[in-house]
This record gives structure tokens, C-alpha cells and sequence, in this order.
């Protein structure tokens, strides 16, 4: 025992950090709220709990999150398999632009993208005609429009990867084009298309912005449920099971992504052809999905350029003041100054937290149990994914009360909060690249003298830089959209941006409005800008699962 | 004031390494507890001009630190989660729908101002609550119409509740809901202040009548209503008695729309000292100020609202178009309190039926 302690420090001192981390700001708050609701006056009384399980609503929202969740797994699985292919196994101009416009939904905060579905499908928006407006049908295609890209990504760099000469092979056999997608191409990207599914279901069912602002009240999923049942009705007892079955099940989908999940990322990429003629069809497909990606993108922007029905640039001009009314405390400008101050906190903290969390991933313990550990590890991260925000925002409030750690009203709270939600993103693109790395080149390193430290340093960081640099992005991008967890938490007289546009929404005014409108598009045009850059790194586990 | 950035990092990593060691001392920068800093809780519709929070900081000592914590009822519902450790000195922004959860819970110290005005003592909470919260300002949540609309379409305009449920006003009406928003909660209350045990068949004849239900104010005013957004397709739109002043185009001199008078419900808003504060003295101070001349001039410019002191002269536009109503329909905040979470309930089935 004293023995693995001395060789193994490092890796119990990287997995401490982050565990302790995700305990604190995680586990602590979420084991709160449920205590609140399995033991309301200090006494264990499980009947309430029991009893919200067996009503008839919960079983209704139960049922609306599934079927929605799954309708839209389908839906994005089909059409982001056409765009992944067009995007990662073919070569055309402006590809890389294309590739970053399709991460941008991911990031783009909730609230930003139920105003552009309502301008979409609302009156007078391009796709009135369809009376989709306030329908599930609307809620469905949001859900797509934020998962696409996750579909488009994992498949994508999985398909890149795949080696070119066992569909040469099968073609040279006389196999035709369709009997080689069928019976070699599909079967080696399934266990990418399980994963993404998987992860895209995980992001539905747990869809809270999306379904609060859009569903109006119609439908409600478990997510909303646990929102209304904790901020407006404080039946913690109710919440507290929700939370739970909602944990069981985001519990099992990480089961099954991370048995889908092939960990080595071979890097050997098979090359990207021009597209031909018979290439035409899936062209198309994807030309329509980007379209279905921009069409709301598209709307907000001209929304934000008319002022009464005039072509102006007010709206953008008007950013530097507080809104008529004094709608906000700040100007809009010192909004997404204050955002890209926090974004570059959060990223720093999900970065330091994240690069400890892939290092411990990547390394590969020798017997079962090691395995078994470093995998429930790393699943331990994914956690807080698919965990309420209410839960989490409110439990801060429970159990971060005490010094020396009352961090309720501290402002380091919400930078924390956002590299808890940036964290698993962060790992999903460093581990598998980490893991690619041959072990023998460390164990070399290592009986050549060099400590812990130093085989990091030499071995793993130089192939892993662009990863981490590319990560660090995502993660940054990703803590300037972050509405859900930072509107759970005392919002001082230093709102984010996304903050801002919620609060010029919730004021009357054409003005007010129209201000939103412009700085949902600066917001979007930001996390685009970073998505950019990031993409130039060529990082294919970037946004894969 | 912000601190550094690197600072940031360095107390977010700090506090994970105390997490980690258990030590004690943390450098975070957590709710101050000097006496001259009050940290005040309030709904995120907070809004005051900095000249009249300056000119108090000024004159007190004190330095205001306000913290947004959603709406209402997330922010009585954070009050009464964490009566142990406090987050707040004083509060202000809860209203008569969750005043009684308030005051049952034990969140605040009694506290009456000694400048209440007499206006002021109608909106007084029954019982041991007057004691515990200060009306501060009200407001009334009405049916709105655009009178252009009807002008052009040749169509008598709705006055009453029951004028809502009547064919010829079909798909003309747009709500927010009661579940996600305040008003749209005012709205119920106001239905069910009318019909008694019958708000359910209303409700059932308002949906049958084509009403669409939205998740907020803002979806039903800027992209629902024809005299909100500019593209809206409906005429009809609950909001408030304040709102017709906001529709008056540039240039003109009179709304474009009216607030209908029957269809009230008047929501009033208070402000008090929380329990256990670490500064009850600047939480009193600032009780006090929010009765001031200054901070009751601003509100209907800044949130929208009414001063609860009559002798606080109104904006002009706001004299002329923005009346109240004479006889808003009531229901006691305790009655609120008790019923609300059934009501809720069973108006959600009936809609989501």
C-alpha cells in the first residue's frame, strides 16, 4: 500500500484536486437540496417522496421528457450523419467556416435561442405558416438546433479515423457503394453514433431554457418541473425525487457512453476527397441542415437592425446606454465586458480542473479494479451535465453557508459554477488525445530519470497543446452563453450578458427589445468569433463525446 | 467594485484547496458584514436611477449593495431556504401572492417606518405581518386592448372579464402564464376573485375562446400583441394599467391603447429586515429610504410602478393615461398563500389538457 502511495502520488494528488472540487461544488449543494426533501423537519419521511412518483402530472412530464428527448436524438442523429460526412470525409472551399458555424448553436445561450424560435415561428417570422408557435414541435426542432453539432462531431472525427483501405478492400471485392457504406462503414462508426446519440438524448431530457421559454407551460419537462416545484412552490420533497430519478438516468446514459466510447483516438486520419457527383444528394442534406442551423441566427440579426420598421443601426447604438426606463444597472457594453472577464475566470479554473481530470483518464492502470476506478472517475464528471441547475443554484445556497466557506454572494461563485459546466467539455477534448499517447514513450521518459512532472511536460504536452488550446476556447465560449447556472445565483449589479438580454426582454419598450435583440447578436457573434479561432487548431475531439 | 481577475482564479483555486485541506480562512470575498455596507435582496425587476441611491449613500454612510434573485417567488422561496444563515440585511420585491409565506416562515424582523405614510396603511398585511413588511409601491395587472385595432376592424372593445369568452373576441387574447410569471399569477388571482368556485369552467371557456398562453410577459407583449412588438397578431394582451403610457407613438400626444379597469388585480410590493441580519440598522435605513420622497418619485419611471404615498406627484403622461383601477379584485394574501400551490395545480392541468 505504502508503495503504490510513493509511485502512484501524482495521480492521487491530480485526482484529488478535482474530486475535491466536484464534491464541494457539486455533490455538497445536490445532496443539500435532496436531504431538504427526504428529511423536511429533520425527521426521514420518505412518504412525500413517494407520493409525487405516483402522481399522475409527474408521470405526464416523465413521458413528455422522454418521448421529446428521444423524437430529437432521432432527428439530430439523421441529420447530422450527411453533415459530419460532408464536413470530415470531403474537401471543399470554406469548409472550416462551415465547420465553426455548426458549433456555434452549442454554444449560444438558451435564452438567445428561444427568442430566435419565436421569431422564427412566431407572426411574421419566415416559418409562420407552419403555426408551430408555442408547439412541441418547436420545442423538438430547438433541441436539434443545439445538438446537431454534438452528432457532427463525435461521428465526424470517428469517421475521419477510420481506415480508408477496408472499404477499398470491400470495394475491391465487388462489393457496391451502398454494400461497403452498409456493411463496413456503418458498423465502425456505430459505436460513435451510440455515444453521440446517447449524449444528445442526455442534453434533451435535461433541457431547461429551451423548454421553459418555448413550451410556455403546456409542456413541462422534468428539468422545468424541478424548477417550478423548487422556486415557486418550495415542495422540496417533490424536487428532491425528481433530482434523484433524474440522476438514475443520466447515471445509466453515461453507463452506455462510456462502454460506446472507443478511447484511443487513432490519429491517423483517412484523407478528405473533393466531392464528386454522387456525392450531390448528401450535399444537398447538409446544405439544409446548415440552413436549419442559420435560419434563426439569420432572423435575430435582422431583428436587431430595424428600429419601427426602418433599417438602423440604433439598436447596436443604443448597447452603450441602460435601456429606456433604466431597464438594466449597466450598460449592455459593461455587461459583455464583465462576461468576457468571467469567461476568462471560468475557462482558467475548468482548464486547470480539466487538464488534472484527463491526465488521470489517460493513464491506464494495469488491473480491473484500476480500470474500473479511472472509468467511474471519469464518468463522475459528466455529472454535473445533466444535473438541475435550479438544484445546484439553490443547494449553494444551503450548504455554502458557513465560513470558511460562505461563498453565497461571493462573485467567485459564478465562475465556478461556469467551469463546472465547461469541465466535462473540457476533458471530453483532452483526454482522448492524452490517451492516444503510447505509454512507452512515458515509461521510457521515466526510466530515463524524468519525474512526474517532467514526462507531462515532455511527453504528453507537446502532442497534447492544441487540444488544451482548442479546449480552453470551447470552455471560454461556452462561459460566455452560460445563462442556466448563473441565473440560479445572486445576480449583483454586474450582470453577464446573457443576464442583461433576459432583463431588456422582461421590460415593455420597442427599444428594450430591439437592444436585446442586438446584444443577443453580439453574444452570438462572440462565441462564433472564439468557435472560429478554435477551429483553426484542427482538433477533432473537440465537441466529440 | 470588482477585484482583479487574477485575483479570481486565485480565490476560486484557493477555495478549492480549502475544500481540499479543510483548512480554514478562505479568501473569498463573500457577503461583507461591516456595518456600513447593506446587502439588500431584491426581485430582478429592481431598477432606480444611481443619482437617488447615490444622494441616500451620501446622506447615510451606507453603501448599498444590491442582489438580484429572481422573481418574486424565487425570491421569498431563497429567503425562507436559508432563515439559518441569511443572505440579505433587508428585502424588498416580495408581493401580496407570497407575503404571508414570508411572514409564516419567520424571515423577518418586525419593523414599522415611522414616515408610513397614511396612504400607505390600506396595504398593511392582516395580523402580526403589518409589523413584519412595509408597503413600498403597487401596481395594476389589467386586460390591455389596442384601440387602433378596433377602430380598424370596426369591433366594440371588450370591458369585462366575461367579454373575453364571447365569440366575436375569438383568438384576440394573449396571457402570459401563471405558473412562469407574476403577472400572469395576478391574472389568475384576479379570475378567481371574480368567478369563486367557477374560475375553472372560465378558464375552460377563455381556452375553448382560442387565448393563448405564453411563458412571459415579454413574449406576450413584444411578439404577440398588435401593439407591442409591431408584428403581433393580437389585439387583446394582459399586462398593466401602466402600460398604455408606453404606447404613445413619437410625435403624439395620446396611447394608442387602454387598460380595461374591470379586469384588475392590484399587486403591491414590500420591502423589510430580515432576521438574523448582519446589519439590521442600515437594513432599517434602508426600509426607510425606500419611503423617501426621492425613491418614491422614481418608481413609476424606473419599475412601473405606483408610490404607496399619495402625495407623490406622478409623471405627467402617467396622471393623464395611466389611471388605476377603482376597484381591482381582491384576495387575501393569506388565502393566496394557502391555496396558491392547488391552484396552480389545477389551472396547469387545465391548460395542459
Amino acid at each position: 500500500m505504502i508503495s503504490v502511495l510513493r509511485t502512484r502520488w501524482p495521480l492521487l494528488l491530480a485526482a484529488g484536486v478535482p474530486l475535491a472540487a466536484l464534491l464541494v461544488f457539486f455533490a455538497l449543494p445536490v445532496g443539500g437540496m435532496v436531504q431538504r426533501g427526504f428529511w423536511p423537519d429533520g425527521r426521514f419521511d420518505p412518504a412525500g417522496v413517494a407520493d409525487v412518483l405516483g402522481r399522475a402530472r409527474t408521470l405526464r412530464v416523465l413521458w413528455f421528457t422522454i418521448w421529446s428527448a428521444g423524437i430529437a436524438t432521432a432527428v439530430a442523429v439523421l441529420l447530422g450523419l450527411p453533415t459530419a460526412f460532408c464536413l470530415h470525409r470531403l474537401r471543399f472551399t470554406g469548409q472550416g467556416l462551415v465547420r465553426a458555424l455548426v458549433m456555434v448553436p452549442f454554444v449560444l445561450p438558451t435564452v438567445v435561442v428561444g427568442v430566435a424560435f419565436t421569431q422564427v415561428f412566431g407572426i411574421g417570422g419566415p416559418l409562420a405558416g407552419l403555426h408551430l408557435d408555442g408547439s412541441a414541435a418547436a420545442i423538438v426542432a430547438a433541441m436539434v438546433f443545439f445538438n446537431v453539432s454534438v452528432v457532427v462531431r463525435t461521428v465526424g472525427s470517428f469517421w475521419q479515423a477510420i481506415d480508408p483501405r477496408r472499404e477499398q478492400a470491400a470495394a475491391a471485392l465487388g462489393a457496391s457503394p451502398r454494400q461497403v457504406f452498409l456493411t463496413v462503414t456503418v458498423p465502425s462508426l456505430l459505436p460513435a453514433v451510440v455515444a453521440a446519440a446517447s449524449v444528445v438524448f442526455l442534453f434533451c431530457a435535461t433541457a431547461f431554457g429551451v423548454v421553459l421559454t418555448m413550451g410556455g407551460l403546456r409542456y413541462s419537462n422534468v428539468e422545468t418541473e424541478i424548477y417550478l416545484l423548487t422556486t415557486q412552490e418550495l415542495d422540496l420533497p417533490s424536487a428532491a425525487a425528481l433530482s434523484l430519478l433524474q440522476l438514475v438516468l443520466i447515471v445509466v446514459l453515461l453507463g452506455i457512453v462510456g462502454r460506446a466510447r472507443r478511447t484511443p483516438v487513432e490519429r491517423s486520419s483517412s484523407p478528405a476527397r473533393r466531392p464528386g457527383a454522387r456525392d450531390w444528394p448528401v450535399l444537398i442534406t447538409a446544405a439544409a441542415v446548415v440552413g436549419f442551423l442559420l435560419l434563426p441566427i439569420v432572423t435575430l440579426v435582422e431583428a436587431s437592425l430595424r428600429v419601427g420598421g426602418q433599417w438602423s443601426l440604433g439598436n447596436y447604438r443604443a448597447l452603450g446606454s441602460t435601456g429606456s426606463h433604466h431597464a438594466l444597472l449597466v450598460p449592455a457594453v459593461q455587461a459583455l465586458g464583465t462576461s468576457l472577464g468571467i469567461a476568462v475566470e471560468a475557462c482558467a479554473l475548468a482548464l486547470v480542473l480539466g487538464l488534472l481530470v484527463s491526465y488521470v483518464v489517460s493513464r491506464r492502470p494495469a488491473g480491473r479494479v484500476g480500470r474500473r476506478l479511472v472509468a467511474a472517475f471519469d464518468g463522475a464528471f459528466m455529472l454535473p451535465l445533466g444535473v438541475s441547475a435550479v438544484t445546484v443554484g439553490f443547494g449553494f445556497l444551503i450548504t455554502l453557508d458557513r465560513p470558511p466557506l460562505d461563498l453565497r454572494t461571493s462573485t467567485v461563485l459564478i465562475p465556478i459554477a461556469q467551469a463546472m459546466v465547461a469541465l466535462p467539455l473540457v476533458v471530453r477534448t483532452v483526454a482522448p488525445v492524452l490517451s492516444s499517447i503510447d505509454d512507452r514513450q512515458r515509461q521510457a521518459a521515466a526510466s530515463l530519470g524524468a519525474g512526474p512532472l517532467r514526462v507531462f511536460g515532455t511527453v504528453d504536452l507537446p502532442t497534447a497543446w492544441r487540444s488544451v488550446l482548442a479546449a480552453a476556447g470551447f470552455a471560454f465560449a461556452v462561459s460566455l452563453g452560460e445563462f442556466g447556472a448563473t441565473s440560479f445565483l445572486a445576480r449583483s449589479d454586474d450582470p453577464t450578458l446573457p443576464v442583461v438580454i433576459y432583463e431588456l426582454l422582461s421590460r415593455p419598450g420597442v427599444m428594450n427589445f430591439g437592444m436585446a435583440m442586438a446584444a443577443s447578436v453580439v453574444l452570438a457573434a462572440a462565441t462564433a468569433g472564439v468557435m472560429l479561432l478554435v477551429e483553426r487548431l484542427r482538433v477533432s475531439s473537440l465537441g466529440a463525446f | 467594485m470588482r477585484s482583479s481577475r487574477p485575483f479570481h482564479v486565485l480565490a476560486g483555486l484557493l477555495a478549492l484547496g480549502v475544500a481540499t485541506t479543510g483548512l480554514a480562512g478562505c479568501g473569498s470575498s463573500s457577503g461583507s458584514t461591516d456595518s456600513h455596507t447593506i446587502v439588500v435582496a431584491t426581485h430582478d425587476s429592481w431598477a432606480m436611477p444611481k443619482q437617488v441611491i447615490a444622494d441616500f449613500e451620501k446622506q447615510s454612510g451606507y453603501t448599498v449593495k444590491i442582489e438580484e434573485q429572481g422573481d418574486a417567488g424565487e425570491l421569498t422561496n431563497k429567503l425562507v431556504l436559508t432563515k439559518d444563515s441569511p443572505i440579505a440585511d433587508a428585502v424588498y420585491g416580495i408581493d401580496n401572492t407570497f407575503a404571508s409565506r414570508a411572514v409564516d416562515a419567520g424571515v423577518l424582523d418586525p419593523y414599522t417606518p415611522k414616515s408610513l405614510p397614511a396612504s400607505a396603511k390600506r396595504y398593511l398585511l392582516p395580523g402580526s405581518g403589518a409589523h413584519d413588511l412595509t408597503p413600498v409601491d403597487y401596481g395594476d395587472v389589467c386586460v390591455n386592448v389596442d384601440d387602433v385595432w378596433f377602430r380598424q376592424h370596426h369591433l366594440a372593445e371588450p370591458r369585462t372579464l366575461d367579454d373575453l369568452t364571447k365569440p366575436a373576441y375569438k383568438n384576440l387574447f394573449v396571457t402570459p402564464a401563471a405558473t412562469t410569471s407574476s403577472p400572469g399569477l395576478a391574472f389568475l388571482a384576479a379570475t378567481i376573485a371574480a368567478k369563486g368556485d367557477h374560475w375553472q369552467s372560465y378558464w375552460k371557456a377563455l381556452l375553448a375562446n382560442g387565448t393563448k398562453i405564453d411563458s412571459g410577459w415579454d413574449q406576450a407583449w413584444n411578439a404577440d400583441y398588435t401593439a407591442g412588438g409591431g408584428k403581433g397578431t393580437r389585439p387583446i394582451v394582459l399586462s398593466y394599467s401602466s402600460s398604455p403610457p408606453d404606447t404613445i407613438p413619437k410625435g403624439a400626444t395620446r396611447p394608442t391603447t387602454s387598460a380595461l379597469l374591470d379586469t384588475c388585480f392590484r399587486q403591491v410590493e414590500y420591502a423589510g429586515v430580515v432576521r438574523g441580519a448582519d446589519n439590521p440598522r442600515g437594513a432599517r435605513a434602508f426600509v426607510d429610504f425606500m419611503l423617501s420622497r426621492p425613491a418614491q418619485r422614481s418608481m413609476p419611471e424606473s419599475m412601473y410602478v405606483y408610490p404607496v404615498d399619495k402625495s407623490v406627484p406622478l409623471p405627467a403622461q402617467w396622471a393623464k393615461w395611466a389611471t388605476v383601477s377603482p376597484k381591482p379584485w381582491v384576495i387575501s394574501p393569506s388565502e393566496i398563500t394557502q391555496k396558491r400551490a392547488q391552484w396552480l395545480r389545477e389551472w396547469r392541468d387545465l391548460v395542459s389538457g
